[in-house]
């Protein structure tokens, strides 16, 4: 093992620059040729803004766009490992990959890897269902009980709040390997402490229901800070005097939280719930990093690892290109859906 | 405050012991002792939660290899060691995962920022055709599946031949970012006055010097909160790199090189410790200094509308 060798500098410098370089160059040039053939040719008023945004668009659309419409294509494909070099398309393929989704009963087709009666369908979606309500449940109250705690004015609020913070601080690989390792059933701490207390040391990591506690926890732990640092926010801009008013009208605490705290806390709150929601719903790192790919026998997976696996452990290719596709409508539906109804984004439009 | 702090020194004379106890703790002006005590007590609580794993980390990593094994809760072990930090460097290849890592994040998060920061300055202050519609484009992308996208790119990268190359990591990462941070720039964009702006181009400045003239050295704080979201996620991006370079190990970002250690469960543990803990102190120290303009820059986007 010879480390870090001048060498290894210069290669991959020389490998990624050039590529680095290229990206700037056509980024630059792709704004002046847009702005210049607006203006000029459509005389728009709008010329810079097209120009401005022509790298990114195009970025999107090579990286992001095209992929997914690529992906539609794999979905109508047998595409598989035992025929990575020629694949076959068609909508029959399609459609049986959509069948094996939803009516197979254990998703047989899809490889020994999905092959539990815990990774149907309907399972996988209930328990990613059951991960997300509860994990942004639990990151909007105790993010809003610590938020509430550090509004107080506390001398040493600075040094709590650094100290909170160091969940969301801490690269998720390594906290969720950390994790992972503390829940050995004999080495990790949370055993060890519950040992001593005369507690019951629970099987974390091999039955199913404690794994799956095990990385609600962990995810609850991570989550926190990020909700707590966003109603903090809120609450230092909702103004002293409302609560001085609401003081001399004689409401209690409680009253002053549901009439002034909360709906003031609403611009804040709607948009960093949808985020939530849509980050954990498609949180990979967690589950696949602590569990080791969905362990014990694929019963702690949720829709995102399942996906995985169904695509990199086996090269289901065409299967799980389908696959994602569905997990893809639902979240899709989903967020439209709460957008519409809660008004979250709201204003975003307009402004 | 300044009233507050000469009230402290009037009364500091006759001050009771539950008095000390809330001067301690509290501001003047603040809660009851006793609802204080509650308050702290509450804190360093969650404290301890929010820390104790992250030390549990650096414990283990300090621990000689024949005491990996041990029921032991102590914080700074016995026989306490710097061996697996050592081991790191003559035994693995952690420096060549960190400039992997540092290489590929660094280029990916200037090359995002910089798209972001003129795109979202488009939506902010122009009504183009096609407005709406991008911007509900960029919100669906927050909305796909992870790993939906990296089998269509996989799959692509492995037929133009760029799986296990540094092009490969790069391009697979350059834009997954640029849709979240166009969003958080527009929404700050949008709290600067458009007057600044008018007024300069009453005085003969174009629309673009506006922009780099006004707009980007106000925008500081938000230009660096979006680079350290850039920056975090693809330092600590795990399944995709983990698809396109896990084959060749001089390839490997950190994320990768850990998962290897801590996947086989054995001596590595302390290594695994060793590396995360390295990993993780200048990540945390960024991290906590700019904890200031996150809290600012999360809200400040988002509040506006």
């Amino acid at each position: 093992m010879g480390g870090l060798t001048g060498e290894i500098v210069t290669n991959s410098l020389s490998d990624v620059l050039p590529a680095v370089l290229l990206i700037l160059g056509l980024s630059v040039a792709l704004t002046l040729v847009v702005y210049v053939i607006m203006s000029r040719v459509f005389h728009s008023k709008n010329a810079l803004a097209y120009g401005l945004f022509a790298p990114a668009a195009v970025g999107l659309l090579v990286f992001v766009l095209y992929p997914f419409v690529f992906n539609i294509l794999i979905a109508f494909s047998n595409w598989r490992l035992q025929n990575l070099k020629n694949p076959s398309f068609g909508l029959e393929y399609g459609w049986a990959n959509l069948q094996r989704i939803f009516y197979d009963p254990q998703l047989q087709a899809a490889g020994p890897l999905l092959n539990t009666p815990e990774s149907t369908f309907p399972v996988l979606f209930g328990r990613t269902m059951i991960w997300t309500v509860v994990n942004v449940v639990f990151h909007v109250l105790g993010g809003m009980g610590l938020a509430l705690l550090l509004n107080r004015p506390l001398k040493l609020r600075g040094l709590y709040r650094t100290l909170l913070i160091i969940p969301w601080a801490i690269p998720q690989v390594i906290a969720a390997l950390a994790w992972r390792g503390e829940f050995n059933g004999t080495y990790g701490f949370i055993n060890i402490m519950l040992t001593r207390l005369g507690l019951v040391a629970p099987p974390w990591l091999q039955d199913p229901a404690w794994a799956f506690l095990a990385v609600i926890i962990v995810n609850v732990w991570l989550g926190i800070p990020f909700m707590m640092v966003v109603i903090l926010g809120g609450l230092q801009s909702i103004a002293g005097e409302y609560y001085e008013a609401a003081e001399i009208d004689g409401a209690s605490r409680s009253q002053q939280f549901r009439a002034i705290t909360l709906p003031l806390l609403r611009p804040v709150l709607g948009p960093a719930i949808t985020l939530g929601v849509i980050w954990t719903f498609n949180n990979f790192n967690i589950i696949y990093l602590v569990t080791n790919g969905g362990e014990p026998a694929e019963q702690t997976n949720i829709l995102v690892t399942a996906l995985y696996n169904a695509a990199f452990g086996f090269s289901r290719y065409g299967f799980a290109a389908m696959f994602s596709l569905v997990i893809f409508a639902i979240l899709f539906a989903f967020a439209y859906g709460w957008i519409r109804y809660s008004g979250a984004l709201k204003g975003v439009y307009e402004s | 405050m300044t009233t507050d702090s000469r009230s402290i020194e009037i009364t500091q004379a006759q001050l009771t012991v539950s008095d000390r106890v809330r001067l301690f703790f509290v501001r003047p002006r603040g809660d009851s002792p006793f609802r204080s005590l509650w308050i702290n007590a509450l804190l360093i609580v969650a404290c301890v939660i929010a820390i104790y794993p992250a030390l549990r980390v650096f414990t283990i990593s300090l621990r000689p290899n024949d005491q990996l094994f041990s029921t032991s809760l102590d914080i700074i072990p016995k026989d306490a060691t710097l061996l697996n930090y050592n081991r790191l460097f003559t035994d693995k290849n952690f420096l060549v995962w960190i400039w992997n890592s540092l290489m590929v994040t660094v280029f990916v998060s200037v090359l995002g920022v910089s798209m972001a920061a003129t795109s979202a300055y488009a939506f902010s202050r122009f009504r183009f055709r096609g407005r709406n519609v991008s911007l509900l484009f960029l919100l669906t992308t927050q909305m796909i599946p992870a790993g939906m996208l990296l089998i269509p790119i996989y799959l692509f990268l492995a037929r133009v031949g760029l799986l296990d190359t540094y092009k490969g990591i790069l391009l697979a990462y350059v834009v997954s970012s640029i849709p979240f941070s166009i969003w958080i720039l527009k929404g700050y964009y949008d709290t600067v006055p458009v007057d600044l702006e008018e007024a300069a181009m009453i005085d003969g400045a174009s629309r673009i010097i506006t922009f780099l003239r006004i707009i980007l050295p106000l925008s500081t704080p938000a230009l660096a909160i979006v680079f350290l979201f850039n920056f975090m996620q693809s330092w600590q991006e795990f399944p995709v790199a983990y698809q396109i370079v896990q084959r060749k190990e001089l390839l490997w970002t950190w994320p990768l090189g850990i998962k290897a250690m801590q996947g086989q469960f054995q001596t590595e543990w302390g290594m695994y410790a060793a590396a995360s803990f390295m990993i993780m102190i200048p990540v945390l120290a960024l991290f906590l200094y700019s904890a200031k303009w996150l809290i600012s820059g999360l809200t400040l986007g988002s509040v506006k509308g």
